[in-house]
């Protein structure tokens, strides 16, 4: 069974399409993930498959369950962490779960049982007596994990889980969320703008841009489109015999030559740049300057769309963003 | 219509244990009503406001009408609420839950009622123990019935507001151009005979006018209506704006 298919899914805000005709689907167990700037339609899109929106035009089913006839079979089988935080500050972390347990019909007993359980996994069991409001932001999104994973859902959507977190959180959330998928065969669809989130946790991850999917594949596939890192070497002099030295080396898959810099596409350019040192030095040339440019999603990004994430972002700035109120959305 | 007891139980739990934490707030809740007590009530004590009756001490005309205030203004708020909710996020997770919004309605409406009426009966203790009077357990009960109603209407009236609004923008048009004039049109302060004919009829638009009059009525025997009309209006008001407050909570989009 398919976690999640969704056929000619469509949502307009006045006028305004933020989620255009997408028709895709989600294997059970799998880890998706939906990659793109900001106003593409990614939140959009996860909050019609959570049935907090509905859709303009289209149909889906979430867990086998139809999103239009049946919202109630799938608001039982989803769990969901929210972009924005969706906490009870004045709330213990102890009475958010406990009450979101609550809401889902689940007995004491189980309860009991179930948060001790999801507190131990996001590691906030010492944590659990404090009110929410002194809480950091890593343990806010680790509490609004452990209390999507309460009800047992059978699909779990998963907004922008490490937005504005520290690099060490955002580790710790990543190898939670893997763990997560590997342990209990939820299936996870997650929104994120981060290339290297995506890279590391998604199975398979489309490229959304403008209400669409510009791509979905593999995200090893997707960076092989663009062929691999570039590795730039600025030199003293310039040199025809390294030139044709390094057009034969078979792990360069493209060289170009701008002035005294000359730029190599290959895959772990890191483990090459001292193999490309001693052949410059070889060739009795010295290399002045290296820079390494792993490609991002800006260069994903550019390659499908044909537009950097930075212009997107500011067509988008321009264009109505009616979801949102007037205090902008991230907090 | 399922109403899910668990979920209600819940969302009124919820209210209770940040009503508890929030003694700040609870105690700003009660500063206003006291003050306008102690000021207006020593203020005009002396000299004596027409139409209120010879017998009868100005402060002693006021305390109903000055609970009155308090549970118009804590149960807006509490129907407002639904708008913080929204502003912190907190809605969404409430409605991505399998509840029906009815259960959710009734949760919120339960805590909000609990948490005014917590708040009206402080204030009436504080009175009791300046000297104000309560002639009978029959007229206290009558009293809170009367409480009842204006906290349920005001909170449906407080849900319709937070479901049409969106966002907390037009909380201030609210409070000047509904709250204080339903406070001043209730005859809250003085006696609605003192008003003219046009501005009178407008506060029989004003359920608050209803549930001062009938809680007046029962506390120190004196009413403009008579309370069967005042317990019938109110009742009706309660009924109509909590089912709008519903439908409109209902209806709007929880984003």
């Amino acid at each position: 069974m398919d976690a999640i298919q969704v056929e000619n899914l469509t949502k307009k805000f006045d006028g305004f399409t933020a989620v255009d005709d997408l028709t895709f689907s989600v294997p059970s167990g799998e880890l998706f993930g939906l990659l793109g700037p900001n106003g593409a339609g990614k939140t959009t899109t996860i909050n019609m498959l959570a049935t907090l929106l509905k859709p303009t035009s289209g149909r889906a089913r979430v867990a086998g369950y139809d999103l239009a006839k049946d919202r109630d079979n799938v608001r039982k089988s989803i769990g969901i962490v929210f972009q924005d935080p969706a906490l009870d500050v004045k709330l213990t972390g102890r009475e958010n779960l406990d009450f979101h347990a609550m809401m889902y019909n689940i007995d004491r007993e189980t309860r009991r049982r179930r948060i001790a359980e999801v507190l131990e996994l996001v590691e906030l069991t010492d944590k659990a007596k404090i009110l929410v409001e002194k809480y950091s932001g890593g343990m806010k999104r680790r509490l609004e994990i452990a209390r999507g994973l309460i009800h047992r859902p059978t699909v779990m959507f998963l907004d922008e889980p490490t937005l504005g977190l520290d690099a060490q959180t955002r580790r710790h959330i990543w190898d939670y969320i893997r763990k997560l998928n590997k342990d209990t065969g939820v299936s996870i669809i997650l929104t994120t703008h981060y290339m290297e989130e995506a890279d590391y946790l998604c199975s398979r991850i489309a490229i959304m841009d403008a209400g669409k999917f510009a791509a979905l594949d593999k995200p090893a596939r997707l960076k092989d489109v663009l062929g691999g890192d570039v590795v730039s070497l600025e030199l003293d002099a310039p040199s025809e015999p390294l030139m044709a030295q390094v057009q034969k080396l078979p792990w360069v898959k493209r060289v170009k030559q701008h002035g005294l810099i000359l730029s190599l596409t290959m895959e772990k350019g890191e483990r090459r740049i001292p193999e490309l040192i001693t052949l410059a030095q070889k060739n009795k040339v010295t290399v002045v300057c290296v820079n390494l440019h792993k490609p991002s999603l800006e260069d994903v990004f550019l390659h499908f769309t044909g537009k950097t994430i930075r212009e997107q972002d500011q067509d988008q700035n321009e264009r109505h963003r009616p979801a949102r109120g007037p205090h902008g959305g991230r907090r | 219509m399922i109403i899910n007891t668990t979920a209600v139980y819940v969302l009124w739990l919820r209210e209770m244990k940040r009503f508890i934490r929030a003694k700040s707030r609870i105690i700003g809740a009660l500063a206003m009503p006291l003050f306008f007590l102690a000021f207006l009530g020593l203020g005009f004590n002396r000299m004596g406001v027409p139409g209120i009756g010879r017998d009868l001490k100005y402060i002693h005309f006021l305390v109903p009408g000055i609970i009155g205030m308090s549970l118009l203004f804590t149960s807006t708020f509490a129907g407002l609420s639904v708008l913080w909710d929204r502003e912190f996020g907190f809605l969404k997770e409430i409605m991505v839950t399998p509840v029906s919004r009815v259960s959710i309605v009734i949760g919120r409406i339960a805590g909000g009622t609990t948490t005014a009426l917590i708040q009206g009966l402080m204030l009436l203790l504080i009175a009791l123990i300046a000297g104000f009077k309560i002639p009978s357990l029959a007229s206290f009960l009558l009293a809170l019935l009367f409480m009842l109603l204006i906290t349920t209407t005001f909170i449906g009236l407080g849900l319709i507001f937070a479901s049409v609004m969106k966002d907390m923008q037009g909380f201030g048009l609210i409070m000047n151009f509904v709250m204080f004039p339903m406070f001043f049109l209730s005859g809250a302060m003085y006696p609605l005979q003192n008003l003219p004919g046009v501005i009178r009829a407008l506060s029989y638009i004003d359920p608050l006018t209803f549930g001062i009059d009938g809680l007046r009525g029962a506390l120190i025997g004196v009413s403009a209506f008579s309370l069967p009309v005042d317990i019938l209006v109110m009742a009706a008001f309660s009924v109509v704006m909590v089912v709008l407050g519903a439908w409109f909570f209902e209806r709007s989009e929880s984003l």
